[in-house]
């Protein structure tokens, strides 16, 4: 949509030259059954205008009243990211002309937010771990949302009008604001991506919010701004708006330190504004211009009392808090003697939930890894799905590994198996009893193959004879080929090296 | 002496979108003046031990139960609405909004 391109410098030469300086603020939205202000309920995806009611629509007489339930979801909020909780604390109104507030302003806490001076420590890819400080974490409500109608793109340029669905507008929403994130250097993408994950992931441990990006349930705005590696004054900073999927945190960071760096080079000052990202040509585009002197004119909102907290009530709220995400991998790493690689794979695939529950089933760490980092994730990958969404359950894989440990079933006929369970044929024994699959243990038919390999591979053969015990790999290979994979691998093994005089 | 001047006023003006002319600007500061310095009293008999009062009535956590309440239906929601499509209100396309 933009004819013109900025200019970037290549991501290394920026960090030979210049510091990144980060700082993000990330919307949570809550996931009470009410709004923040009104008991319209909070739910994605209805009749437009329908959770609405006369406080959401600003109409004149109304009076807000605060969702309790709210209060104690930001306390929660708070307390995971070790902030300090305000005794006292205000709402305040935050005036501005838009048709997404039909109130003319904005529901939040200016002075005093609820929790303030905290911090959360970011663990990177690689295990190192980057402490980020929280300057506050604040109460306010959710827009309505607007649709541009009459444009080409379905942007605002060009728009003629606009639709405005008010059912999200008093949506609870928490603000988390970082303090200016300094020393990351060229891990500033990652960070930003990890940053915003750890977040996602601790309001989600926390039930308070259904954290699903992709509805925008978390939404972050990401500050970069640069300056000289000597210097030490930060230079002159942009926010990127609505930057909505973890991939678009990092690479948003990445091009506006990109851009910076080129800007900077060219001798002209950087623009203090908003610029908004457009994942299709993974660049940004400018905004409008914001000084820090925004001028909302904040003010106490007189239609709401004071939130008083006391120690007993946080205390309360302070023991219903679940473990902590990253200290319960580092239990559960512990607990299943997983090398770094190993749980590192396992999170990343999303299944470290699904081992824990499979375990808790009654099998070892070390199946219960192989079943889901193996087979499962193969599925999953195929079928474009989750791990955990392809049905499998930890009971079954119980079954299926009762059924390989007593010898009645192999690794290679346990996939048939799972295959006949998921297409609703029975249990896993039923399953065998109905496929034919059970592994071959009568020795009759296994010596016969394994006379039909050995003449086959005869160079083979001599080998094993002269005491070259590892190339029985490829005898036992043919037999299994042979026994349409229906054969024990390691009973073959057996017959193979008796069968040619071999001590194994 | 007044605290607020001609230019406050068309500052506050162009926040709140509201178009004023000349004379309403002359007009408005100088009622405005009357008025903040009216309200200036209050700092006489409030001293520096006094905080800023925004709710003088001593209240506070009135919290309401996170229970689903009655709502508007669409066409009751879209009755005040100057226009109207899709069930949602229509609008001007308005730039340079957040």
């Amino acid at each position: 949509m933009t004819a013109v391109t900025d200019e970037v410098l290549s991501f290394d030469e920026a960090m030979e030259k210049y510091d990144p300086v980060l700082g993000f603020e990330v919307h949570v939205e809550l996931n009470t059954k009410t709004k923040m202000f009104s008991s319209a309920p909070n739910a994605f995806g209805d009749v437009p205008n329908t959770n609405v009611t006369p406080v959401d629509l600003g109409l004149p007489g109304v009076l807000p009243v605060v969702n309790g339930v709210a209060v104690e979801s930001a306390i929660k909020i708070g307390l995971a990211l070790n902030c300090k909780i305000a005794e006292k604390c205000y709402f305040a109104r935050k005036n501005y002309f838009y048709p997404d507030t039909p109130k003319n302003f904005q529901t939040s806490q200016f002075e005093d937010p609820i929790a303030y001076d905290g911090h959360i420590d970011i663990e990177l890819a690689d295990g190192t771990v980057f402490r980020v400080e929280i300057e506050r974490a604040h109460m306010e409500e959710d827009a309505g949302k607007l649709t541009h109608m009459g444009g080409s793109t379905g942007r605002i340029q060009g728009a003629e009008f606009s639709l405005v669905d008010y059912n999200r507008a008093g949506v609870p929403l928490i603000e988390i604001v970082t303090k200016p994130i300094e020393g990351a250097g060229s891990r500033a993408p990652e960070l930003a991506k990890a940053y915003v994950a750890a977040i996602r992931e601790i309001v989600k441990n926390l039930g308070v919010s259904d954290a699903r990006m992709e509805r925008g349930n978390v939404r972050c705005d990401a500050n970069v701004s640069l300056r000289p590696h000597d210097r030490e004054t930060f230079g002159t900073r942009t926010e990127t708006k609505n930057v909505n999927s973890l991939r678009s945190v990092e690479h948003a960071v990445r091009y506006e330190i990109q851009r910076h760096a080129a800007v900077l080079d060219s001798g002209t000052p950087i623009i203090q504004e908003t610029r908004h990202w457009h994942e299709d040509t993974r660049s940004t585009t400018s905004g409008r211009p914001k000084s820090d002197a925004d001028d909302y004119r904040y003010f106490p909102e007189p239609d709401l009392v004071p939130v008083v907290t006391n120690d007993a009530w946080i205390e309360k709220l302070r023991a219903e808090l679940p473990e902590p995400p990253a200290e319960r991998r580092k239990r559960l790493q512990a607990d299943w003697g997983y090398s770094d690689a190993e749980f590192r794979d396992v999170v990343n695939a999303g299944v470290m939930s699904s081992i824990e529950d499979t375990i808790a089933a009654g099998v070892s760490a070390a199946v219960a890894r192989k079943w889901w980092m193996g087979e499962i994730s193969r599925r999953a990958k195929l079928a474009d799905v989750e791990p955990a969404e392809l049905g499998v359950t930890p009971e079954l894989i119980v079954e299926l590994n009762a059924l390989i440990e007593s010898g009645k079933i192999n690794d290679k006929l346990s996939r048939d198996v799972l295959d006949g369970v998921l297409a609703g044929e029975g249990t896993p024994a039923e399953v065998v009893e109905k496929r034919g699959l059970a592994v071959v243990s009568d020795d009759g038919p296994l010596l016969e193959a394994i006379d039909g390999a050995l003449a086959a591979q005869p160079d083979v053969a001599d080998k094993i004879r002269g005491g070259k015990i590892q190339a029985v790999g490829a005898i036992v290979g043919g037999v299994m080929k042979a026994t349409r994979g229906q054969a024990d691998a390691g009973r073959v093994r057996e017959l193979i090296l008796q069968r040619l005089g071999v001590e194994g | 002496m007044a605290e607020i001047n001609r230019d406050d006023v068309a500052h506050l003006a162009r926040l709140a979108h509201i178009d004023m002319n000349d004379d309403e600007l002359d007009r408005m500061a100088e009622e405005l003046a009357v008025i903040v310095d009216a309200i200036k009293t209050v700092s006489e008999v409030a001293g520096d031990d006094v905080p800023a009062t925004s709710h003088p009535i001593p209240l506070s956590n009135v919290f309401r139960d996170d229970v689903v309440g009655e709502t508007l239906s669409n066409e009751e929601a879209l009755l005040g609405a100057p226009d109207n499509a899709d069930g949602r209100f229509k609008v001007p396309a308005i730039l340079d909004g957040e």
